[in-house]
Parts: structure tokens; sequence; C-alpha cells
């Protein structure tokens, strides 16, 4: 396992229509800020299990977890840039994707 | 699937130029939107599960992208109606956000469809004659060609033809559903080489012997991606009669031994490099000797059938120049820049091919609203009987417009934001999605392409600069042709951060090259910055008729480079 470095959070793609879901308290959310933090190795690992069971669920696709840094607000931001995409929508287009619907910051 | 049958009505209004399903083909792809709808059903249900779906879904153009799934429309060797045009103008309307991207193998993508409408999409695709297959997978993809064919003025054969057959023998050829990877075919009937058949798995140029017979000069292992290279010629004169057979000894020889245990070393290339030449092309010859090749025997007659579909419209008798557009070129200069730029030579007097740039300043290379689509598609209707063309550099082609209606064309494009006089120019950028979609990506194309064309804004300033072929791609996989553009950019990730790569000397003609390195990455910012240097450099040097790559060519890669790095800040790091 590698070393766990960063909190984390677990990301997938809804099965039905693609879009990027964040595993929250409850279940699936669309807004990342809402996305249940792993602080350490343990807390990653039931994240990922989790998610597990629910590509065998048929729920989503795609599944994994990607470090986040937590802002002042207590809300995770993914660190790398690709994440960083995936919670907004494409930066050219600021009409689309969850950025269109004010779910991204 | 086989040529139209003669004995089957023709559709009403249908264009004359273009190849129609017949009852086979109609229902091969109803029952294969059948059993797709099928294995989204079963899919959903949980009866499989996504490993198992996968292949299912790519082997129907679906692909998972970083926001939504996409999906992959064929356009064989780029050609399109009228109402087909309408039909993706209405798809994208109904199932996904308005907008399509025509992309450099001539097909469309759309963004944002959903997977329980995928099913739907395709049944919709299929009522005008289209579909999504073989656009993903290990398998022989679209076969595409040079977007002038069939009214290029420098056109030994239209390639039509030959594209539309090689799809009919490669669509769901068993022997080649599981290639060790893609395969990619490109075919030109031309002097010029508008389909870059030298960076292609196979390229097909048609050509005529010394005693006028028609037959193709064939290359193999060319490609772009993560190693790239010029095809190399394996059959230097393939008759028309052996063609089937040739490239079906090809693939065998591919099929057999071909890279599976490495994925990056599994392309044709890879094979014809380590092999060499001479030993591909003695394999072949030997699959070819020994082979039976009775079941690809050439038949004249379907031959000449399926060229049928691609005659010419009827063209009415005009005079080679046009007065009226000679009278509203000298009225309206923005127009004669239009058409300076736009318009290439007909083979027919008083006709004129149009590009129709979907590169305006500061846009997205190769998206157009459903909105533009429909008008594309009435202009097509209007001034050029129903037909268009999707050319890989990412523009819209249409091939049959009168001179005398250029103006009015011209009008009714730039009304929809479609009469952008940049074609073939530096802001006329080729770009992959890059990062802003693609999952494969590894940094953003797009937004370089943008801001690189707000920083050649002055329209003047372009036409000074003259042609200059610049591509971007937003990782290794190349999907933008990076390698073979004069000016070539990479995006790639480095620390964390994007970076980009800038290549010279790349050229995707016959005299096909692969861009040399400039030297390490640079930041997004920089590019422009850097791009204009190299611009200012070659204008500071160039001689009397030379482009871009001639003045390359003449004073060579090291030149550039030394004054990249004497301009200090921004080319320092380079």
């Amino acid at each position: 396992m590698p070393a766990f470095k960063h909190p984390q959070i677990l990301i997938a793609s809804n099965l039905t229509d693609g879009e990027v879901l964040f595993l929250g308290p409850a279940g699936w959310e669309r807004d990342h800020r809402r996305a249940r933090v792993a602080n350490n190795a343990d807390e990653a690992a039931a994240l990922e299990a989790f998610g597990k069971r629910e590509i065998a669920a048929n729920r989503v696709v795609d599944v994994y977890l990607a470090d986040v840094e937590i802002g002042a607000d207590g809300a995770p931001t993914p660190l790398h840039y690709r994440e960083k995409m995936r919670v907004k929508g494409p930066s050219v287009r600021l009409d689309l994707g969850k950025q269109a619907a004010g779910e991204a910051r | 699937m086989t040529a139209h049958d003669p004995r089957v009505a023709q559709r009403p209004n249908a264009p004359t130029t273009t190849y129609r399903y017949d009852e086979f083909d109609a229902a091969f792809v109803r029952e294969r939107v059948a059993e797709f709808r099928e294995q989204v059903r079963r899919r959903l249900s949980g009866a499989l599960t996504e490993e198992e779906f996968r292949p299912f879904r790519l082997m129907n153009g679906l692909y998972l992208q970083l926001h939504a799934y996409m999906l992959r429309v064929a356009i064989p060797y780029g050609t399109l109606t009228a109402r087909q045009m309408r039909r993706l103008a209405d798809i994208a309307d109904k199932w996904d956000k308005r907008y399509g991207h025509f992309t450099t193998r001539q097909n469309l993508q759309y963004n944002w469809p959903k997977l329980v409408d995928t099913p739907d999409i395709l049944e919709a695709l299929a009522e005008v004659e289209m579909h999504a297959i073989q656009t993903s997978g290990n398998c022989i993809r679209n076969v595409t060609a040079d977007h002038f064919a069939g009214v290029a003025r420098d056109e030994i054969e239209d390639p039509r033809p030959t594209a539309e057959f090689l799809r009919q023998w490669s669509s769901l050829h068993p022997e080649f559903s599981f290639l060790p990877r893609k395969f990619k075919i490109a075919v030109t009937g031309a002097a010029h080489d508008r389909a870059a058949i030298m960076v292609h798995d196979i390229g097909l140029r048609i050509v005529k012997n010394g005693a006028g017979e028609i037959g193709y000069q064939v290359v193999v292992g060319g490609g772009l991606g993560r190693s790239p290279f010029v095809g190399k010629i394996v059959g230097e004169f393939v008759p028309r009669a052996d063609l089937l057979a040739y490239l079906e000894a090809i693939m065998r020889v591919y099929n057999r031994f071909g890279r599976r245990d490495n994925k990056y070393k599994a392309r044709i290339k890879i094979l014809v490099h380590e092999k060499g030449i001479d030993d591909i092309r003695a394999a072949v010859e030997a699959e070819f000797a020994q082979m039976d090749r009775s079941v690809f025997s050439h038949d004249p007659e379907e031959f000449q059938r399926i060229a049928a579909f691609f005659e010419p419209p009827p063209y009415e008798a005009l005079p080679a120049e046009s007065q009226k557009l000679r009278a509203h070129k000298l009225e309206t200069p923005v127009f004669a820049n239009f058409v300076d730029v736009n318009v290439s030579p007909h083979k027919i007097d008083g006709y004129a091919i149009v590009t129709v740039s979907l590169k305006p300043i500061g846009g997205v290379p190769g998206d157009a609203t459903s909105e533009q689509m429909r008008v594309l598609a009435d202009a097509s209707e209007r001034f050029g009987f129903g037909e268009l063309r999707v050319s890989h550099e990412q523009n819209i082609i249409l091939p049959h417009v009168k001179q005398d209606e250029l103006f009015n064309l011209w009008r009714v494009l730039d009304a929809a934001g479609l009469a952008t006089a940049n074609a073939g120019l530096v802001s006329d950028i080729i770009s992959c999605p890059g990062l802003d979609y693609c999952s494969l990506a590894t940094a953003r194309s797009i937004p370089i392409a943008q801001a690189i064309s707000k920083r050649f804004s002055d329209m003047s300033r372009q036409r000074r600069i003259g042609k200059l072929g610049i591509k971007i791609s937003g990782c290794i996989n190349a999907c933008g042709h990076h390698h073979v553009g004069a000016i070539g950019i990479l995006g790639l990730e480095k620390k964390g951060q994007e970076s980009y790569q800038i290549t010279l000397g790349g050229d995707p003609t016959f005299s096909a090259a692969i861009g040399e390195l400039l030297g390490p990455g640079v930041t997004a910012d920089q590019v422009p910055d850097v791009i204009e240097h190299i611009v200012d450099f070659y204008l500071a040097e160039r001689q009397e008729g030379e482009q871009f790559i001639d003045t390359w060519r003449r004073i060579g890669h090291t030149r550039f480079k030394g004054a990249l790095r004497r301009e200090g800040e921004d080319g320092a790091d380079i």
C-alpha cells in the first residue's frame, strides 16, 4: 500500500449518465465539497472498499481515491489539476458541467 | 456490406454524390442498434459487469471521459449529406448540449450523452444511414480520405470509391476485429496529400503506371502517438485488381507478427520499424502468393457500381471566371480575403471548393453548435448539391459551390459566425479535446489553441505569415497530430503542472517529416510568446515565396533554436 500523504476523497462516474460523483457521508454526492474525507490509510481503505461494493452494485464505474487539501471552510479541494477539472467542468466552456450549475467552486 | 442495389428506389432528394445504404446495410445497422440496446439493458440490470460491457460500448463508439460519456460517430471518408448533418444537429439538441466536436479522423464526437440514451441516439443515426461502429477498439477504424475528393484539380481519381470499398471489406471483418491495436487507413487520389497518408498504418495513393493503368502505391507503418514514424512504401504499384488481397496479406502479417505483449509496441509501425520494410515486404508478398485470393478477386462491376454513387453532380456549363465574383471581391474587401484564403480551385470551370473554418478567433477548434450545423446543411443544399465534407483539419468543406454564388454563401456563413478567413493560416489550429474532456489527456490543449489564436487575431498579419500549420495534442497519443505540425505542441505533466513541448518542422504531406524538439517544456502562459518568437524569426529570415516549413528546412532547426535562446526571458526556458 502506498504511503498516505494527503487527505483523500473517493471519486466515481455515475453509471447511467457518466456524471462525476463523490462519496459523501450518506451516499454519492454531485458536489465535491460534501465529500467524505479520509484522513489516514485505514479510512482511505474503507472508502475504497465501499467503492468496490458500489461498482458491484452497478451504481458507479471508474472509482478511485484522489488527494485533496482541506480549505478554511473545512471543504476538500483536489490537489491535482486533473481532478480540479473534474469537479468543475471544461475550462473552455464555463456554461457546462458542474460549474454551470453552481456546484463547483 | 454491399453497394447500393440499383433495383431499390433511390431516396428522394438524395445527393447524387454519396454512398447510400441498400437493404442489407440498413438491416445490419438496425440489428446492431438492437443488439446494443439489449447490451445496455443487461448492463443496467447488472447482468453484465463494466469489465464485460466495456468492449461492447467501445465497439459502438461509446467512451467514458472526464465529465461524462462520449459518443464518437463515424463519418466515412468525411462525407456527409445535408440530411445527415441536420440529424447530427437534432441529436445534439435532444440528447447532448447543443454542439458537437469534429475530429481529426473526420468523425463527430458528442461530449455529454447518457448511457441510457445511447441506443436511441444510435437509432436516430441509423435512420440517416450513420452509425458509430468501429470508431473505437482494436479494429480497422473509419477509413479517411482527401476532403477535396472528387473535386480537386490535382486528382487522378476520386479516392472515395476505394475508401468505401475498404469500409465494406473491413467492417466486422472476422479476422480483424481483435487486432493487436487499432488500425487506421487513409486514401488520396491527388498529387498533393491532404489526407496525411504517410502517417497512417496504411496509406494508399492512387497512381497511374506507365501504361496508364490505375493502381495504388501502398505505404505501411506510418503513425503518430508515443513513437511517431513516417510510413514506408511496401508496394510501389499494386493493381486495383489485387488491392483487397494485398491489404489482406498486410493485415495477416500484422496479425501474425504484431506484438500483443505490450500495447505501446503493438501498432504495425513498430513491427515495420523492428523488422525493416524489406522483411515486411517479403512477408506480405509471401502471404499474397500463397493465399487463396479467389475470395478477394476483383469484381470490376462491383467497383463501378460503388463508383457510380460518387458520380459528379449535374454541374452547369459556366465560364471559368465569374464576373460576379470579381465584382463582389472589389466591392467587399473582407469577402475578397475570405475567397483568397478559404476558397480553392475546382476541377469544373465556374465552381469552387469552400473551406468553412471551425476555428473562429478564440474559439474551440472543431466545435460547431447545432444551429451552425443546420446553417451548413441548408447552405450545402442551397449552394452545393446537399453535400458536405469534414476535413481532418477539423473544418467543413462545401465541395461544389458556383463562383457566382460565393458572395451569397459568404453572407450566410458570416451571419452564423462561420466565415473566419483563416484556412491553412496560423489560427487554423488542429487541436484534440485535451484535458478539458479527455480522460487520457495529460494537459489541456484547447486553451493553448485559443491563446495562440487570440495572439494572432489580426487577420492581415495572419495573411502576411502565410500557410503555417500549428497542431496541438494534450497527450502522447497525438490525436492533435502535433508530430506533423510545422509547429507542434504537446501537453504533458511535469512536476504536477501542465507543461508544453514544442516541435518544429513536422509535415503531414507526401514529404512527411516528424517535427524536431525545440527544448524542454514551457508553461501554458509562455506558449503564445514562444510561438510569436518563432514566427517573428521566420518572418525575418524567409525568402520570397517561402512558407514556414521551407524556411525551416533551408536554414535548419539549429538556427531556430539558437534564435530563441538569444531572445532571452521567454525563449530561454525552451
